[in-house]
């Protein structure tokens, strides 16, 4: 089971790598940049699992005592929710050129922005 | 020609996780760091019932300060970059269905918000969650009342005193604690209480301000410079 999560992610990072480089719209590539963060957080948390445990959030059902041998490793958990407000800011800032590019040149097509083709 | 490169590389790149994935086994067993956090007397020592929170505000403390200034630099930039052009905006008419229905809304969205980061140390969730949502609830503001002015001044002076409680928060259990970032400095209360933990509850509540601050002007951001024609 702990192998679907891998795979799904590798797949997904696959699928946002040929968005990038298959879309001429701007905006669909800046999606295929946050298709491709998605299935890195994916294949971190998936790392992160170990075989039949809960999450690292203890309760009644978890006691402190026993921790040790019922929970998954928190600390990936904790790299991803810094990844993914990272990613925030990053997609954040792609947008705001995009909008800078719109009003250039009046499109969000990829080809018109010949400047810095060699 | 060109979507045969872009096969290529893909395989290439699919042909590069594949060891990844080959050398993965599964996980038996928690791995040294992450079962020194789980170890009774480091659980006890910190007091949060969610071992997540733990390690975001109180082990790896400098690193969400790392990321806070990030979103403050993002948020900066966005600012700098999408000034207000005009203040003549065409936009539509909102129905009365919409503005009505949001203003029922905004306030439970907000309070909503607001459990989500102060139970941070209890449930999943968090200053960065919670955050999150008061900012769709600001969006849902600036969608349904456009032509109402932002008020930058507010949200300007929310992010930087909620910044400077969360560094003076840390710099204090440098000073009277065992360390940079220690929550000790406040009583640690009754495990799984909404009163324990510590200082983490205060930081993670001034973090979920600062952050919903933050959004909240990236989306004015983009708003401002939005119009239907």
């Amino acid at each position: 089971m702990e192998y679907v999560a891998l795979i799904t992610g590798f797949l997904v990072i696959m699928a946002g790598l040929w968005a990038i480089m298959t879309q001429k719209n701007i905006i669909r590539i800046i999606i295929g940049f946050s298709i491709f963060d998605t299935g890195l957080h994916i294949v971190m948390v998936a790392l992160a699992y170990v075989k039949g445990r809960t999450a690292p959030i203890l309760d009644n059902m978890v006691s402190v005592e026993e921790a040790l041998n019922k929970i998954v490793d928190p600390v990936p958990q904790a790299l991803v929710l810094t990844a993914i407000v990272i990613g925030l800011g990053v997609t954040a800032l792609m947008l705001a050129f995009a909008m800078k590019m719109h009003k250039e040149k009046k499109t969000l097509d990829v080809r018109n922005f010949k400047d810095l083709k060699w | 020609m060109r979507n045969f490169f872009i096969i290529i590389i893909i395989a290439a790149f699919g042909i590069m996780l594949y060891p990844l994935f080959d050398s993965f086994s599964g996980n038996e067993e928690l791995s040294e760091l992450a079962s020194f956090y789980a170890q009774k007397e480091n659980v006890e020592k910190v007091n949060s019932a969610n071992l997540v929170t733990a390690v975001v505000v109180t082990y790896r403390g400098l690193d969400t300060m790392g990321e806070v200034t990030i979103l403050f630099l993002t948020a900066a930039i966005i600012a700098f970059f999408l000034k207000k052009q005009s203040d003549v905006r065409s936009l539509r008419e909102n129905t009365e269905i919409f503005t009505t229905a949001a203003k029922l809304l905004i306030p439970i969205i907000i309070m909503l918000g607001v459990y989500i980061f102060i139970n941070g140390h209890l449930s999943p969730g968090g200053g960065f969650q919670g955050g999150a949502v008061i900012a769709s609830a600001i969006i849902l503001i600036l969608l349904a009342f456009p032509n109402k002015p932002f008020n930058h001044k507010f949200f300007g002076y929310m992010e930087s005193v909620s910044g400077l409680v969360f560094v003076g928060l840390a710099a204090l259990g440098g000073l009277i604690g065992l360390g940079y970032l220690d929550n000790a400095i406040l009583p640690l209360g009754t495990f799984g209480e909404l009163m324990s933990a510590g200082a983490i509850p205060v930081i993670y509540s001034f973090v979920g301000l600062k952050v919903g601050a933050e959004l909240s002007n990236i989306l004015n951001g983009f708003q401002s410079v939005q119009s239907d024609s």
